[in-house]
């Protein structure tokens, strides 16, 4: 198949830029090695839109994370997406930290992170009531937020594939090869699952950035994949912090935060772990817990750890290279790269997608501008934020809205059906957890399963078998054959 | 909606006697809600036996004990009435009920009384924090019976089971009868959580080993799970570094403990004892909140459904004598002078004096015929004389252990509808058979399919009788 633009990676950043495509009268093909999108970085990690004030001023990285956290209320408000402008502190122990602020205060200003301000203990102790009181002062930053990452990358594919993307899953990239002049198009992407070519390519590949450039140039970089782990804790946890809690960053990176999340539970983490294997193992480890248990507890004393209902880690795109690299690559006119979008990546990625469409534009490739017919908005239905005026409302309208099925997040029959109906269909359990928010609570989804499974046999129709059904990536099969069906 | 005298939140074994009881006590107007599309709770699920020996006077399983408890609740209660589907978002200390379901929409009740019934959860991996991978195979055993059971859903062929409670110890058994293979039952106390009798039935029977003071230290594999590894703990139960051994497997169930589940009651205000994970209760099973009252695994997790059903009546009756003015407690008394309940009993494995003598005449044994699971002697004479028995059952149970051992079968079959879809309702053989026939009647069960309709009680095949109905 041929395409205008094939962006390889359907995380943040590559939905991103597909989203940011969808005025512009092109053929875009979004692809992806695994069953979904958002399946790398982007649904693990800690979920912030960070302010700004951490990369160096006059880096790439400082312009897009300001230019990013700016545009996610509006951004978010037109998906749908769960969104919350909460701030942030970063918290000082010692004079040398309170030092540390001041060049935090003086970084963000120079980057235009607006109305930062640094607070004393009184002053943190009323903003922030669960903060320990060894805390001497903050750096107190009110642009920073919370969002669901998976749900902003989720919304931004679905809208760019009802508006005419294409979308191709399990399609592990295996070679990029120039074409003979004269052929339909310049480039050929083989991947496990076919080839398709294209005149422009675009490399959004998180932590095989550097695998995936090697494909067309010898790489002038290189991904230090570093592993972060977390506890998330139950909503009923008894510290109920109000904005994301830092504390002062380090060379590994900015440290143990606590923060809530936009779902209402509260996150603790990550630490800081360069893998040397497998740069997508993502295990959690007895040592690096206790780390962040430990860490966490200087910032909030009384955290409740019983109340955790899941660990896990993820995996930050980090490099050599002290900022973003998003470029078309040296000598190889029509291929664009986003590399190495480690941390601020998620809060810029709204201004990454914009980046790098004025970078097709600067590169000579034809963005003919749609003649409207365009929309990039996305409504979804959420029903546990609804009151209870609109619930009655919506549930006269449709009964399906009336059958809760996840009983720890109020998931609607509705919402799930919604989910599985949606324009990328889900292809496993967690694909509609990360679609209706099912499974996501105290029970893990003990309940809700075996309703869900049964909803996506329903949706198979009359060949479905459970043997097919998945908790997550292909090979995570849930069920086994039964002895009487092996033999029969 | 109509307004309720008492509304009772949850239809297993708790609601089901409540309702009954409050109707019994001369409260004319009660609302039962469940959530499910039909009454029972967990008991459906539940297919094994060892139910109702309390409350029925007789040995059932689980879909059979909730079948009683609905006819009772009909011969009984006939005016209580009952909505199924539905799903209770939020009560109020006023004991308003704001709840919904596809037919009436999203709805509200007032009650001049509340009885929560809404029974426990498991603790699923999160509340353990094991580290490792997060494959597909990791699940509570809990919602693996009710793949298994209720779906006929195979979970896993090479299976470990984690903890020792009772729900653990009968999946094990569950999965051998379906074919899997039970590694290991692995329990970090150094003695089991379950009942004994369900050591003997479940893992002994079998062949499972069951290793105490041990846990589970990290999970292996990247989409489905591929093994474990296995610590040692010491008496605070901390990992002893370097005692670290594998087992390969493709499931790990998880039965680690249940929890109250009181997200509806803490949203009202209802105060919770950190201890039971349930509300503070009068003697009269009252909460902190006037009129709110509370029984079951909802209020503490109990060991036995006979239990929950003898609490239940007698919230549903104090419930009943709040509601006409004759309440005995009052909600302070749930917070000045809260009933006690008893803890686990916790029986360590420990050989009597008896056994330790080490006569190779004499046979030791659990009771497997009751929940209290007797610790039996069994000397090997003509005729054999057996000691530690609370009851005369005790001594036939043990005689026959050593002489020709007989268990019963609990299982599921396939059920060809109507319309042609296949179905599955719980079976168990009809009565005792010989032990070494289990597997026999499990696979001529298993490769057999029958067709709807049937009732409860109705004889599937030779000796097997169906335990629930389409």
């Amino acid at each position: 198949m041929k395409y205008d633009i094939i962006i390889i990676g359907a995380g943040v950043i590559g939905t991103s830029i597909a989203y940011n495509l969808i005025p512009y009268d092109v053929s875009v093909l979004l692809l992806d090695k695994n069953n979904d999108v958002a399946m790398g970085s982007t649904r693990a990690n800690s979920a912030i839109v960070h302010a700004g004030f951490d990369p160096k001023p006059g880096t790439l990285m400082a312009k897009l994370n300001v230019e990013g956290c700016a545009l996610y209320e509006e951004l978010c408000k037109n998906l749908s997406v769960p969104y919350k402008r909460c701030g942030s502190v970063v918290l000082a122990f010692s004079d040398e930290e309170k030092a540390l602020l001041d060049e935090l205060l003086d970084r963000g200003n120079k980057n235009g992170v607006p109305d930062l301000k640094i607070l004393d203990q009184n002053e943190i102790r009323e903003l922030e009531p669960c903060v320990s009181e060894e805390a001497l002062a903050a750096l107190y930053a009110p642009s920073a937020g919370i969002v669901s990452p998976w749900e902003l990358c989720l919304a931004q594919a679905e809208v760019f594939v009802r508006n005419g993307g294409t979308f191709i899953g399990e399609s592990e990239v295996t070679g990029i090869s120039k074409n003979e002049e004269g052929a339909d198009a310049k480039f050929t992407v083989t991947t496990n699952n076919g080839a398709f070519s294209a005149d422009t390519v675009i490399m959004a590949c998180g932590l095989r950035s550097d695998k995936v450039h090697e494909f067309v140039a010898e790489a002038d970089f290189k991904i230090v994949p570093t592993r972060g782990e977390y506890f998330l804790l139950d909503k009923c946890e008894a510290v109920k912090a109000n904005t994301v809690i830092f504390q002062c960053p380090n060379k590994d990176g900015k440290g143990i935060l606590v923060s809530p999340t936009v779902h209402g539970n509260l996150i603790c983490g990550p630490t800081a772990e360069v893998l040397e294997g497998d740069p997508e193992d993502t295990a959690t480890t007895a040592n690096m817990l206790a780390v962040v248990k430990e860490k966490a507890m200087k910032s909030v004393k009384n955290i409740s750890w019983r109340d955790n209902i899941r660990n896990f880690s993820g995996v930050r795109a980090n490099t050599n290279i002290d900022d973003f690299i998003i470029r078309e690559i040296p000598d190889n006119k029509g291929i664009f790269e986003a590399a190495g979008i480690k941390s601020p990546g998620l809060a810029s990625s709204p201004a990454i997608g914009r980046y790098m469409v004025g970078l097709l534009k600067e590169g000579g490739v034809s963005l003919p501008e749609k003649n409207g017919g365009y929309d990039m908005t996305r409504k979804t239905v959420h029903f546990r934020y609804m009151s209870n005026e609109e619930r009655a409302e919506l549930v006269a309208k449709d009964p399906a809205y009336g059958r809760i099925v996840c009983r720890c997040e109020g998931v609607t029959e509705g919402e799930i059906r919604d989910a599985i109906n949606s324009p990328i269909p889900p292809k496993s359990l967690d694909a509609v957890k990360r679609r209706a928010g099912t499974g996501m609570g105290r029970c893990q989804g003990g309940f809700c399963g075996p309703r869900i499974v049964q909803m996506l046999l329903a949706k198979q129709g009359e060949n479905a078998t459970p043997l097919s059904i998945l908790q997550d990536a292909n090979g995570s099969n849930l069920f086994t054959s039964r002895d009487e069906e092996v033999e029969s | 909606m109509k307004n309720y005298d008492i509304v009772v939140i949850g239809g297993g074994p708790a609601g089901l006697a409540a309702a009954a009881s409050a109707f019994e006590n001369g409260c004319s107007s009660v609302l039962l809600i469940e959530r499910d599309t039909k009454l029972g709770g967990i008991l459906n699920q539940c297919i094994h036996n060892g139910f109702g020996l309390a409350h029925f006077g007789e040995e059932l399983t689980g879909p059979e004990y909730a079948h009683r408890a609905m006819e009772e609740l009909k011969e009984k209660a006939p005016g209580v009435d009952v909505l199924l589907d539905t799903f209770v978002m939020e009560i109020t200390p006023e004991k308003k009920i704001y709840a919904m379901n596809k037919k009436d929409g999203y709805f509200e009740i007032s009650a001049k009384a509340i009885i929560l019934a809404m029974g426990c959860r498991e603790k699923a991996r999160g509340a353990l924090a094991i580290p490792g991978t997060r494959p597909a195979g990791v699940m509570t055993a809990g919602l693996a019976q009710h793949y298994v059971n209720m779906d006929g859903f195979m979970v896993g062929r090479k299976v470990v089971i984690l903890g020792s409670g009772d729900i653990g110890l009968i999946m094990a058994r569950r999965m051998m009868l379906e074919g899997a293979k039970v590694l290991a039952c692995i329990e970090i106390a150094p003695q089991p959580g379950g009942l004994a009798r369900n050591i003997t039935q479940c893992l002994e029977d079998y062949g499972i080993p069951l290793y105490l003071s041990q846990t589970i230290t990290s999970i292996h594999g990247k989409e489905r799970l591929t093994g474990i590894t296995v610590s040692k703990v010491d008496s605070k139960y901390q990992v002893i570094p370097g005692t670290e051994w594998d087992i390969e497997c493709d499931t790990l169930l998880l039965s680690c403990g249940l929890i109250p589940e009181n997200e509806l009651s803490r949203k009202a205000g209802v105060p919770i004892d950190p201890k039971t994970g349930g509300p503070f209760a009068s003697e009269a099973l009252e909460t902190g909140i006037s009129g709110i009252f509370a029984c079951g695994n909802v209020l503490h997790v109990h060991d036995l459904a006979d239990n929950v059903t003898k609490e239940a009546i007698k919230a549903g009756k104090a419930a009943a004598l709040y509601v006409s003015g004759e309440a005995e407690t009052t909600s302070k008394d749930a917070i000045e002078n809260p009933k006690v309940f008893p803890g686990k009993v916790v029986k360590p494995l420990n050989e009597s004096d008896d056994e330790k003598a080490e006569d190779e005449n004499v046979r030791h044994m659990t009771c497997i015929i009751c929940p209290r699971g007797c610790r039996l002697s069994v000397k090997l004479s003509e005729p054999p004389v057996v000691t530690g028995n609370g009851c005369p059952r005790g001594e036939e149970y043990a005689i026959a252990e050593v002489t020709h051992p007989m268990r019963t079968l609990t299982t599921t079959i396939r059920v060809r509808n109507e319309d042609g879809t296949l179905g599955r309702v719980s079976v168990k053989s009809n009565g005792e058979i010989p032990k070494e026939e289990i597997f026999n009647l499990a696979s001529k069960v298993h490769h057999t399919i029958i067709n709807a309709p049937v009732a409860v009680g109705d004889e599937v095949l030779p000796g097997v009788v169906a335990t629930s109905g389409t």
